[in-house]
């Protein structure tokens, strides 16, 4: 489908979200809130070690506890058939994912799962979990990225040789992939160079953060056919991973989308559903399982800790003639960190004609990490946009300009191989630099950063049902969770078709029995995608009520129009609304009811610009965010409170990653701040307004002109504030996150340099 | 060991129930009671989606141990508004659009009406510091804040 401007009534509008109310009023059911007539309590017992071999395990005593119903561990969890399950960013591995579920000879991070216990209350599933005897034999463990990379580490698997080097290496280390984007010649570009800076990075690992824990119920039935209610960003992909960890058919395992309270990537996969559905299976009951906050900092999939070099060139008038980048990601205890993406993306906002970016996927003793709003890309960006805002220094040119001077347009080669179509880089330049922000006045101890991203957001499968009601309301079906506005944006693109209110068409989000295969909300790709599969399925209904209108009329299809909900004769006056139609359908045909089921290409990317202005306190190392912009292309905003929303959100998460988000380690490898209280996410009283521009630069191969949104708002937010840092006190900071005694400490390192200078 | 009994008072309707000591409101809130509109995020008190109102004051349920309930009065999320019209505070929710996932919803809203309770004309700085013990993951909080200005714009223009 390709993009037409027409007058538009609803999208772009802003009606109250279908769903909203059940939310402001508690009756929305999220994952916990679920509860079926004799449910037992599914708990975890987890590893308290980094690293350990697993030498026994003795769960007779927890087995003869009144009231545990079952107890499961490795052994009854036979490992899959080799294979990877597609889900959304991530390529999920299905021996790793069994081996993540429940540990078998070893533990590879503190929180591993080793055993679930079932049992009549939470109380006695706790007591149950205490009974478990299990011998560990402890192991050196490695966390930091440069350290798992050295041959003397530590080794987690020792089956595991480097993917994507020549020849493949004849000994297994931690390193599982080495990627390499690359055109040109790097060293010829930098020869062409009057100036060049090559910079260090390092990120520690960061959590998305969602406020819902993971939760799920599952019952599973004597026939082997089994239902699982949970929170997830995609029922199919939920119900494609259970199924092949548990050998089941995917008829015989429907999974029911609840509420879901938060993703951002992180809940693409599966933790707690299998477990749920073994112990219902052992027990013949329903089984609960809920994590604690600590379960979810300790084991699921964070975002992936980083190092990083970036070395860029550029001639004395402002062009970027070299560019050579290496990454290095914490994979966690399993292959598969995200260090694509940062790889791809970091110097994509740019035409550069000589690049080489280099990735590295290591795995060290933390959970097996997992996607985060657009996975890698705030990494990657946090070195390649602070090393241009040096050399933007360095020249004596405004960051803005250097970046627009070097921005890839339409036509542009994309460093991962595509050509770009129409991309909005220039217009959220040029947007941030004519805005009020860009000249406003800024006091002592305050700076200014400017960093821009790039994310490529995805399309992929969707399917949508439009149902004509008697009434003329039209029920809309969907598979995509609705994790912050998508049931109102595809209700909106549904009412543009038909011409009616919004509040017409009422949206479902439906189990997996009951649409086509849809893949995850992720990749900022439901709006898009789905949207897509909605425009098509409104179309087709509007086509049979045409038909049916023709019949009725008795006169040619082609010479019924469609206008504002209702078919109209095109050589005469008559015209027959919804309604109209809907109540002599069972006369006409049948009901009538339009369907799509789509394979989505041709995804907009997002390209955004961020300004920021901060404070920095010198006697305790406090930054206090003070002003924030951020410029994005939506391509179109279909409801655009939600676009804004998904601006600031994204804003704020940058926010919290760069001044205060981290995991940290003991000495053991345990992690000391599993809780948030201490792994500090920004609050309210943290942060000012958050502007959001929008900037529509339509993607030409969508109906309404729609790109993602959801995730690029993440990308700039690290080297913003890092520029912005910069612009304050003089001082780089290049180590994450920016937290006071780190500040402090680079203040006073600044000072003694200066004073023996 | 016994089960403690409890007489309470949960949005305006007499309660009784049984529960263990260690039990927390939020436990029987949620477990017992089926109100599950109140939500776990920590279990520590530190996000607030578990916020309810106990004899005037805002608290985290998952702080307050189920027997303390014993001759209080209990509001939650499903009792705040009524079946024909929303609280203020939920409808400056719904314009605003300040809900995403929509999960931190009910303890923001809870929070905010407290608030708006003690005071009808907070300032910006006064709602941000206000709402800092509910933690949101989606919005980024501007909304949050400009709705509960807008709910407190409402409730002054509307007679008492």
């Amino acid at each position: 489908m390709t993009y037409e401007q027409k007058n538009l009534r609803v999208v772009g509008t802003r009606p109250i979200r279908h769903d909203g109310p059940d939310k402001v009023t508690g009756r929305a059911n999220y994952a916990s809130d679920f509860t079926l007539p004799g449910m037992l309590w599914g708990r975890v017992l987890r590893s308290p070690h980094a690293h350990a071999k697993v030498l026994s395990i003795n769960t007779d005593k927890a087995r003869a506890l009144p009231g545990v119903k079952a107890v499961i561990t490795g052994a009854d969890l036979p490992l899959p058939p080799p294979g990877v399950t597609q889900a959304g960013e991530s390529a999920i591995n299905t021996q790793h994912l069994a081996k993540n579920l429940l540990a078998r000879d070893k533990v590879l991070y503190d929180g591993h799962p080793v055993a679930a216990v079932a049992a009549i209350s939470e109380a006695v599933a706790r007591e149950a979990l205490g009974l478990i005897e299990i011998e560990y034999e402890v192991l050196p463990h490695v966390i930091d990225v440069d350290e798992a990379m050295k041959a003397d580490a530590p080794l987690l698997h020792d089956d595991l040789f480097t993917e994507g080097v020549e020849p493949r290496p004849e000994t297994p280390s931690n390193i599982a992939k080495r990627i390499v984007v690359s055109k040109g010649d790097i060293e010829k570009g930098f020869a062409e160079a009057d100036i060049v800076i090559e910079r260090t990075y390092t990120t520690k690992a960061v959590h998305q953060g969602y406020i819902e824990p993971q939760g799920c119920v599952a019952n599973y039935a004597e026939d082997g056919q089994a239902m699982v209610w949970c929170s997830s960003q995609g029922q199919f992909v939920i119900r494609d991973l259970c199924i092949t960890m548990l050998g089941m058919e995917a008829s015989s395992l429907k999974v029911i989308p609840a509420e879901i309270g938060g993703g951002f990537g992180g809940k693409t996969t599966v933790y707690l559903e299998p477990l749920a559905l073994m112990l219902s299976k052992a027990s013949g009951r329903p089984v609960k399982m809920t994590m604690s906050r600590g379960e979810v900092l300790r084991a699921t999939g964070p975002h992936s800790g980083s190092s990083m070099t970036a070395r860029i060139g550029a001639m004395k008038d402002g062009t970027i003639t070299s560019a050579e980048v290496v990454i290095k990601f914490q994979a966690g205890a399993f292959p598969g960190s995200p260090v694509g993406a940062a790889v791809m993306f970091c110097s994509a906002p740019y035409d550069i004609p000589n690049l080489s970016i280099t990735g590295y996927d290591v795995v060290v003793n933390i959970a097996k990490v997992h996607a985060y709003r657009a996975p890698g890309a705030p990494n990657g960006a946090f070195a390649f946009e602070t090393v241009l805002d040096e050399l933007a220094h360095e020249l004596k040119m405004d960051p803005i300009d250097f970046r627009a001077k070097n921005s890839a347009v339409e036509g542009s080669k994309s460093p991962y191989g595509p050509t770009y179509g129409p991309l909005g880089g220039i217009e959220c330049l040029s947007s941030a630099k004519n805005h009020p922000h860009y000249k406003a006045n800024l006091g002592p101890n305050q700076g200014r950063g400017v960093a821009s991203g790039f994310w490529i957001n995805i399309g992929g499968q969707s399917a949508a049902t439009v149902v004509v009601n008697r009434d003329g309301t039209i029920s809309l079906v969907e598979g995509c969770p609705d994790i912050g506005g998508s049931r109102a944006s595809l209700a909106m693109m549904c009412a543009e078709v038909l011409g009616i209110a919004a509040e017409k068409v009422r949206p479902s989000i439906v189990d997996t029995t009951a649409i086509a295969f849809n893949d995850v909300t992720g990749g900022s790709r439901v709006t898009f995608a789905t949207g897509m599969a909605v425009v098509q399925a409104t179309e087709d209904a509007v086509r049979q009520m045409r038909e049916r209108a023709a019949k009725m009329w008795d006169i040619e299809v082609d010479q019924v129009g469609w206008r504002d909900g209702a078919a109209q004769e095109m050589n005469g006056n008559r015209s027959l609304t919804i309604s109209q139609i809907a109540q002599k359908a069972a006369k006409t045909g049948g009901q009538i009811m339009g369907h799509a089921s789509i394979n989505a290409a041709g995804a907009g990317p997002s390209l955004t610009t961020h300004l920021c202005d901060l404070e920095v306190d010198r006697e305790t190392g406090k930054i206090t965010i003070l002003r924030y912009t951020a410029f994005q292309d939506a391509g179109k905003a279909v409801h655009p409170s939600y676009v804004e929303g998904q601006m600031q959100g994204g804003v704020v998460q940058g926010i919290g990653w760069a001044l205060n988000e981290e995991y940290i380690h003991d000495e053991n490898g345990r992690l000391e701040n599993a809780g948030f209280l201490d792994y500090r996410m920004p609050v309210a009283s943290d942060l000012p307004m958050i502007d959001a521009v929008i900037i529509e630069v339509p993607n030409p191969n969508h109906p309404f002109g729609v790109r993602g949104v959801g995730e690029a708002p993440i990308v700039p937010p690290l080297a913003a504030i890092a520029n912005a840092i910069y612009d304050a006190t003089g001082v780089r900071m290049r180590d994450l996150p920016f937290s006071p005694p780190k500040v402090l400490a680079a203040l006073e390192a600044a000072e003694k340099t200066k004073a023996n200078g | 060991m016994a089960k403690s009994h409890v007489s309470t008072t949960v949005n305006g309707d007499p309660v009784e129930f049984l529960c263990d000591t260690a039990e927390t409101m939020l436990d029987v809130l949620r477990n017992t009671m089926g109100l599950t509109g109140t939500k776990e995020g920590c279990g520590t008190g530190d996000c607030g989606a578990c916020s309810i109102i106990v004899d005037g004051r805002l608290v985290c349920g998952c702080l307050m141990l189920a027997v303390e309930a014993t001759g209080k009065q209990v509001t939650t999320i499903e009792g705040i508004g009524a079946p024909d019209r929303l609280h203020p505070v939920q409808q400056a929710f719904l314009e605003d659009a300040a809900l995403q996932c929509g999960f931190c919803t009910p303890g923001f809203i809870v929070a905010a009406k407290a608030l708006l309770d003690r005071n009808p004309d907070p300032s910006e700085t006064e709602i941000r510091y206000w709402l800092a013990g509910n933690l949101c993951r989606c919005t980024g909080y501007d909304k949050i804040v400009r709705a509960v200005q807008h709910a407190a714009a409402e409730m002054k223009g509307q007679p008492a």
